[in-house]
């Protein structure tokens, strides 16, 4: 969902007018009695915007990328998806690059020329097919790995959960995003733009309602699973133990430390 | 044709001439087998195990057309027969719930091990049912004879994404058990933690006990 045309200044402030009022009626509260989370001291505000957001995905989003299944069919769908996953690839180089590690950028570069090439365009993933891995890198991860820390959890409206350091680093990448800064037909841009957000849910459709069944607080599943998840990205995979401000119960502390990661 | 027939009297001759060199050998080769590797349980080593259990699974999945359609309890059936006997779900609940779990009494503890224990498998039952023309690629994998702790990494290609699911095992006496998940970079029990805090800060171990009863009946009805 990391993808919104900065041209929809208007929309945005409907929406942000939206987000300021569901705050006022303030239909989500923190239950007595509950333990705050040291990530997330907002999140009496992180709540109501989650739960915009969630209204927002089931009468709008959600709708959307079930017609589109209907719609399109599969083989086009994967088509779509190749041609942006192949794009993203060109900023995974870069960003490979800025963390320092130029023989994963190397890597990545390949799979950029293979899947142009030989793939026509990116339409086809060959290079996944010949055993290049996909990696998937942004600017949030690159600040995390130049050691800025992620400050407190955010959950933006629309774009769902981050953190500070991510938010500035999806506003970085919505700044050089070529689908976005260089295509001067807005109804072009803006359809691309569609397609990309569709195509990003469909790909968590079945996964996100599993969740619901899954999840005791989906609230809290999603903030913490996030804030795990972003940790293992910046590692690559392979993040060192916990950190000394996550908050586990001081009796788990012994046995954490006796886990692998 | 003398010299045939010659031949073909000497054949069985030789044979029962050698009948108990070949016994012999048979009874060692049997013996072999069962020292060798081969025969050895699927758990006994824990990159063997994983990949054990999800070949066998995936390949039930595809072979089977229900389960394609979407029917859950075909799954859990599924899940119950073939991954549950390798697993340690009172460890997996043990660590959801922290600093909680010397709290509740023996009773409760299995209670709610067992309560979500079907939560999971419930869950995975389901992402096991969209299961189509994945497939699983295993990392290389090292571990020091004496580990007792291991993470058995693996990627799942899926319209065009690599999804990291990783296995966390331990050894028990000489078996490995699975306890650990980890699904696109967050473990299933750190992500578990909060929520179990949560549940228990707000309405105590009995309620949380409640809260996962309630859940398992809805969700067994809602199919």
């Amino acid at each position: 969902m990391k993808t919104l045309p900065s041209c929809w200044k208007k929309y945005f402030q409907i929406l942000l007018l939206g987000v300021m009022t569901t705050f006022f009626v303030g239909c989500a509260s923190i239950l007595e009695g509950q333990p705050r989370s040291k990530k997330d001291p907002w999140e009496l505000v992180n709540r109501n915007v989650f739960s915009f957001n969630e209204s927002l995905d089931k009468y709008l989003v959600k709708p959307l990328t079930q017609a589109y299944e209907f719609i399109v069919p599969e083989f086009v769908r994967n088509r779509f998806s190749n041609v942006f996953a192949n794009i993203g690839d060109v900023y995974t180089v870069i960003h490979q690059l800025l963390q320092g590690k130029p023989k994963t950028a190397l890597d990545d570069l390949t799979r950029v020329i293979m899947n142009t090439t030989m793939g026509i365009g990116g339409i086809f993933d060959v290079a996944t097919d010949a055993g290049l891995e996909k990696h998937n890198e942004d600017f949030g991860q690159t600040f995390g790995v130049w050691g800025i820390k992620d400050g407190p959890y955010m959950v933006l409206p629309l774009l769902g959960p981050s953190n500070v350091r991510d938010s500035v680093g999806w506003f970085a990448d919505l700044q050089t995003d070529i689908l976005i800064n260089y295509i001067n037909d807005i109804p072009l841009r803006n359809t691309i733009t569609g397609v990309r957000v569709i195509d990003q849910r469909s790909k968590y459709l079945n996964a996100s309602n599993l969740l619901e069944e899954a999840a005791f607080d989906k609230y809290i599943f999603v903030r913490d699973a996030y804030i795990q998840r972003r940790r293992n990205r910046i590692y690559d995979g392979n993040p060192p133990l916990i950190d000394e401000d996550d908050d586990i119960p001081e009796e788990m502390l012994e046995k954490e430390e006796n886990r692998i990661r | 044709m003398k010299h045939t027939s010659a031949k073909l009297m000497t054949m069985p001759k030789l044979l029962l001439k050698l009948r108990y060199w070949i016994l012999a050998m048979m009874l060692m080769a049997t013996l072999l087998v069962t020292k060798s590797p081969l025969a050895q349980s699927i758990d006994s080593t824990p990159d063997g195990l994983v990949k054990t259990l999800v070949s066998d699974v995936m390949n039930s999945i595809k072979s089977d057309k229900d389960i394609q359609a979407g029917n859950v309890n075909k799954v859990m059936a599924l899940v119950e027969a073939k991954i549950v006997p390798y697993t340690n779900f009172q460890k997996t609940t043990q660590l959801a719930m922290g600093k909680n779990w010397s709290r509740a009494t023996s009773e409760q503890q299995k209670q709610i091990t067992a309560e979500f224990k079907i939560l999971l498998m419930r869950t995975y039952a389901g992402a096991l049912t969209q299961v189509k023309d994945q497939t699983v690629t295993y990392k290389p994998f090292r571990m020091d004879p004496a580990d007792t702790e291991v993470v058995v990494k693996t990627q799942v290609m899926n319209k065009g994404d690599a999804i990291q699911i990783d296995y966390r095992l331990e050894k028990i006496g000489e078996t490995w058990r699975l306890y650990d998940l980890n699904v696109l970079g967050a473990w299933l029990i750190e992500a578990y933690r909060g929520q179990f805090n949560n549940q228990i800060s707000a309405n105590g171990i009995d309620g949380l006990l409640k809260f996962l009863q309630d859940r398992n009946a809805a969700l067994a009805k809602a199919k």
